[in-house]
């Protein structure tokens, strides 16, 4: 792939190319996944909601690439990613398992102009729906919105198993504001004390923790694919419009 | 279940074709006619190769082979793409 060299004028979006990370830090975000921080030279930052791909080379050749979404959406410098381990992956696992401080990796992006959040964009409020950790772009745009001071109210319906499987635990707890609003479902398991039910979300749970459609959110939707197609549908059975529904399926179940 | 994604799932490898990322760019569907974001669209990618299909009427839109030294893209399924400058 080529590059034009020099820039452009009216530029505003950052270009995606490739580049060579090395992991600065790594650390465990749940029982099942990291977060790893990338020092990326070069890198022109990144929209809240961006993704990145991610490629592994081995000894023999042999590439595997996957999409990842980028929870950092400073203008530049260290790129954040959560990764949690798919089972039978091809890549998740060297992350999750594998992967120390130093070493390094080839990343392409930033990726990806629909499924973003822009601060001063649009007056409406914004609801975001995460299945598990499919929460990563969505805390991006959750992080996104409160650095920038924008006052569109943001909720956030965050569905996870269990407590500890929680992504950004302490980071989200440090957005509470007038304009953020979390909900929390815990599916399997909930903290000592929890008063709300614990089970999978259905539709009338949904209604009840998300901006109405009466209030013309502007919805995004990530996790599964299983997660994401339920969550859409019944949003639309909800009233709201596909067009103001975006999503990011995973794959998975 | 065969796998299904988002059209944002493209910007990867469109992004080795495009001047600029396309997935916000909206783009008729030679099925239905309906104008719609690219990232909007379904991807399987499980073929040999990216296929994008119209989220309202099924038809394919565009399909992406990565062949290492090269890349056979089709859009077939697209009338028009609105490009922003």
């Amino acid at each position: 792939m080529s590059t034009p060299s020099g820039t452009r004028l009216g530029r505003s979006r950052p270009r995606a190319a490739w580049h060579l990370a090395t992991v600065a830090d790594v650390r465990p975000e749940t029982p099942t996944a990291v977060r790893l921080t990338l020092e990326v030279p070069g890198w022109p930052g990144s929209e809240a909601g961006a993704h990145l791909d991610l490629r592994l080379t081995a000894p023999d050749g042999y590439q595997a690439s996957r999409s990842y979404s980028i929870a950092s959406s400073t203008p530049e410098g260290d790129v954040v990613l959560a990764v949690d381990e798919l089972p039978d992956g091809e890549v998740s696992p060297f992350l999750v398992h594998e992967v120390r401080s130093g070493d390094q990796l080839e990343v392409h992006g930033p990726l990806g102009s629909f499924f973003v959040w822009r601060p001063g964009e649009s007056d409406r409020p914004v609801q975001l729906v995460a299945g598990g950790s499919g929460v990563v772009p969505l805390y991006a745009i959750a992080a996104a919105h409160g650095a920038s001071g924008d006052t569109a109210p943001l909720r956030l319906l965050y569905s996870v198993r269990r407590p500890d499987d929680v992504f950004f635990a302490d980071e989200l707890a440090a957005l509470d504001g007038p304009a953020f609003a979390l909900d929390v479902v815990y599916t399997r398991q909930a903290p000592d004390g929890w008063t709300a039910p614990v089970g999978r979300l259905d539709k009338a749970a949904l209604a009840a923790s998300t901006i109405p459609a009466s209030q013309r959110p502007r919805v995004y939707v990530c996790g599964s694919t299983r997660f994401v197609e339920t969550i859409a549908g019944w949003l639309q059975e909800l009233g709201h419009s596909p067009t103001d529904i975006r999503t990011e399926r995973f794959g998975g179940l | 279940m065969a796998t299904r994604l988002d059209g944002n799932a493209l910007a990867g490898a469109l992004s080795e074709v495009f001047r600029e990322d396309v997935t916000a760019a909206r783009a008729r569907c030679i099925g239905c006619g309906g104008v719609s974001p690219i990232g909007g669209a379904v991807v399987y990618p499980d073929a040999p190769g990216l296929v994008a299909r119209c989220a309202s009427c099924d038809q394919v839109l565009a399909t992406i082979v990565d062949a290492g030294d090269r890349v056979f893209l089709s859009l077939s399924g697209m009338s028009t793409i609105e490009l922003r400058r």
